[in-house]
């Protein structure tokens, strides 16, 4: 089979890529590594139109191939201090959400076939400015951190729940739930208030997100997957294929989002912080921002604030209201599941609502 | 990435999940209490996979059945062409800036890097790296438990940290002490000896560093695990980077070691 010649030329690329520079920095092989993914695929895609039976099963094993028989210069490319701290963040936020991601896949996949859309129906509050805040407190019951809440949010759509309240509880549920709310009394010994503070101000927020889309939210900017049932399929082939398909999608937006992460931590310096803790106001917004960006699972967050001695109460709870909100591994899994329009206007809104949020709480209680 | 390639990285990568948690392979880099969950994941990842393969077989084979009973076409192109018409919800939006059909996202490529990481890399547990690039993170702790009476005390390197700091060494006296831990050396290249401490995965890992004064060894490489004994020196330092005291440990004898099972300390978990 001839075909075998075409693939050979654009799979070679992203296992000799690494080797060359021989310390490469980490948003270096950032930006090598999406492009060297996407790239089997669009030939693959050309090809087929020309009526070449290049498929993804055949990329695949090209490139499995390839980086084994490259192993040799990928580890010894990848044993820089900076990169090996930097595969080690990576891999430590895959493999820590992922089982929470396929509790959450699981979950959604149980609602969009199990579950009919008639329950949803009787138990939220026809009226939607009240069912914002019945969803926001149905949160408490999904154990989990927020990788689990993105595909429930979605199937929760899917299923006929109105956009508002399933927002309030993707904002809720990964904040307020037991789990979480133990830990943060467990990481603040002295300051018990900061574990009513951190379940008002995440509600609070949740619902005012509710409730502001509720006013100016436009369902064309939701481009939910369809997920349609194929006549005659079965429910067990409905509810794996919907758990293949959202492990896949949301698993993929994973992995960007803990390559940014990992980017982060290996390579910012974490002096600035210090500098940042002595205005009040800058340090509200600098632990929010460092929220977005260190994409910290909700149920180990705490102990992460409980470290940043140096700022004010208020401070952290800013970030412990922002980061089960939105960080870099939300955003990329929300713009997964929910479409870009709808998460580069949700992303924005949600992290002002919430330093809005936090501040507020913690004037009142802190 | 059609539905095979998928059913087959899925596979992978719940197998690579079980290899991870079967193996200690898991505790460089999450908490050791998240291992049932990680090889329940990894179960379920399988089962999709065969669910998948086992799905998509039997749909090739009720096309083929479809088309050999309706049409005269070659088999070969009709079931081409089903599939193409059967393309996946979301081809609208991933395809949005690519104009042609394809039937999944993009995006499920970026699974296989987390799998090559895993096995065929397997990045060590974090190590000096980031604890001299991070300030140490010692805590007060809540209530300092009574000692054993043993002799030499085996003692974690957090607990010393703390009950140097916070309790000025009363608990500890004279007495000879064991702590592990791993070297990391600071700009002057003064020996810092650090144990990660986690509480969840290592993205939220941070260092709890002591001094080494005494019989240091001459040489000494980052990264080696060492297992010091020695006594309680009530000598303090600050960590320059933020500005958190880090005690002193008098050694009278430091011998190498392999990396413990759980290279990082997790007592903030209990």
């Amino acid at each position: 089979m001839a075909i075998t010649t075409e693939p050979a030329a654009p799979t070679t690329d992203p296992p000799q890529q690494p080797p060359a520079p021989a310390t490469p920095a980490a948003p270096a092989k950032e930006s090598s590594a999406a492009p060297a993914k996407e790239s089997p695929d669009a030939p693959a895609n050309a090809a087929a139109k020309d009526g070449w039976q290049l498929n993804s099963p055949l990329v695949l094993t090209m490139v499995l191939l390839l980086v084994v028989l490259a192993q040799g210069p990928i580890r010894q490319a990848l044993s820089a201090p900076v990169m090996q701290s930097w595969m080690t963040v990576f891999v430590a936020v895959v493999v820590q959400a992922l089982p929470f991601l396929v509790l959450g896949v699981l979950l959604s996949a149980a609602i969009a076939v199990f579950v009919p859309p008639t329950f949803f129906a009787r138990a939220l509050p026809n009226n939607p400015v009240l069912a914002v805040p019945v969803a926001g407190m149905a949160g408490a019951i999904l154990p989990g951190c927020e990788c689990a809440s993105v595909p429930v949010a979605g199937a929760l759509v899917r299923r006929g729940v109105t956009p508002a309240a399933a927002i309030a509880f993707l904002l809720s549920a990964p904040a307020i739930n037991p789990i979480v709310l133990t830990a943060t009394a467990v990481a603040f010994p002295r300051n018990p208030e900061m574990v009513l503070a951190r379940f008002a101000g995440s509600l609070l927020v949740a619902c005012a997100m509710g409730w502001l889309w509720q006013r100016i939210g436009r369902t064309d900017w939701l481009r939910l997957p369809a997920h349609e049932p194929h006549e005659g399929e079965t429910k067990g082939a409905a509810f794996w294929g919907s758990v293949r398909h959202d492990v896949m999608q949301a698993g993929g937006f994973l992995v960007l989002g803990a390559m940014s992460a990992a980017t982060l931590k290996a390579v910012a310096p974490a002096s600035w912080l210090r500098t940042a803790a002595d205005n009040p106001v800058v340090a509200i917004l600098a632990l929010s921002i460092l929220a977005v960006l260190l994409s910290i699972c909700s149920e180990a967050d705490a102990f992460v604030a409980a470290s940043l001695t140096q700022f004010s109460l208020t401070a952290k709870l800013a970030f412990l209201v922002v980061g089960p909100m939105i960080d870099l591994k939300l955003f990329a899994m929300q713009a997964g599941t929910f479409g870009r329009g709808f998460a580069l206007r949700f992303a924005p809104a949600t992290f002002v609502l919430a330093i809005a949020g936090a501040v507020v709480t913690g004037a009142v209680l802190l | 990435m059609n539905r095979q390639a998928q059913a087959a990285v899925l596979f992978l990568v719940g197998a690579a999940l079980l290899h991870a948690g079967f193996t200690n392979l898991y505790l460089r880099y999450v908490k050791a209490g998240l291992q049932p969950l990680l090889l329940l994941s990894g179960a379920v990842l399988i089962v999709t996979a065969l669910a998948t393969a086992w799905y998509e077989w039997r749909r090739t084979q009720a096309e083929k059945a479809h088309a050999e009973a309706h049409t005269e076409a070659p088999v070969e192109a009709h079931t081409e062409a089903h599939a193409e018409a059967h393309p996946e919800g979301d081809v609208a939006e991933d395809d949005a800036h690519a104009g042609h059909v394809h039937r999944e996202p993009r995006i499920s490529w970026l699974l296989i890097l987390p799998l090559f990481a895993l096995i065929l890399v397997a990045p060590p547990a974090l190590g000096s790296y980031s604890a001299v690039r991070t300030g140490t993170a010692l805590q007060q702790p809540y209530g300092l438990l009574k000692l054993p009476d043993s002799n030499p005390l085996t003692l974690g390197l957090v607990d010393y940290a703390s009950r140097a700091v916070y309790d000025h060494g009363r608990s500890l006296g004279t007495r000879q002490l064991k702590v592990t831990g791993f070297v990391a050396l600071d700009r002057s290249g003064a020996p810092f000896l650090v144990r990660m401490a986690l509480n969840c995965c290592a993205a939220d890992a941070q260092p709890v560093k002591i001094a080494l004064t005494g019989k240091i060894p001459p040489v000494l490489q980052p990264d080696t695990w060492l297992e010091i004994t020695g006594t309680y020196s009530p000598k303090q330092t600050k960590d320059p980077i933020n500005n958190r005291p880090i005690p002193y440990f008098q050694v009278t004898q430091a011998k190498p070691i392999p990396t413990p099972k759980d290279p990082y300390d997790e007592s903030w978990n209990q």
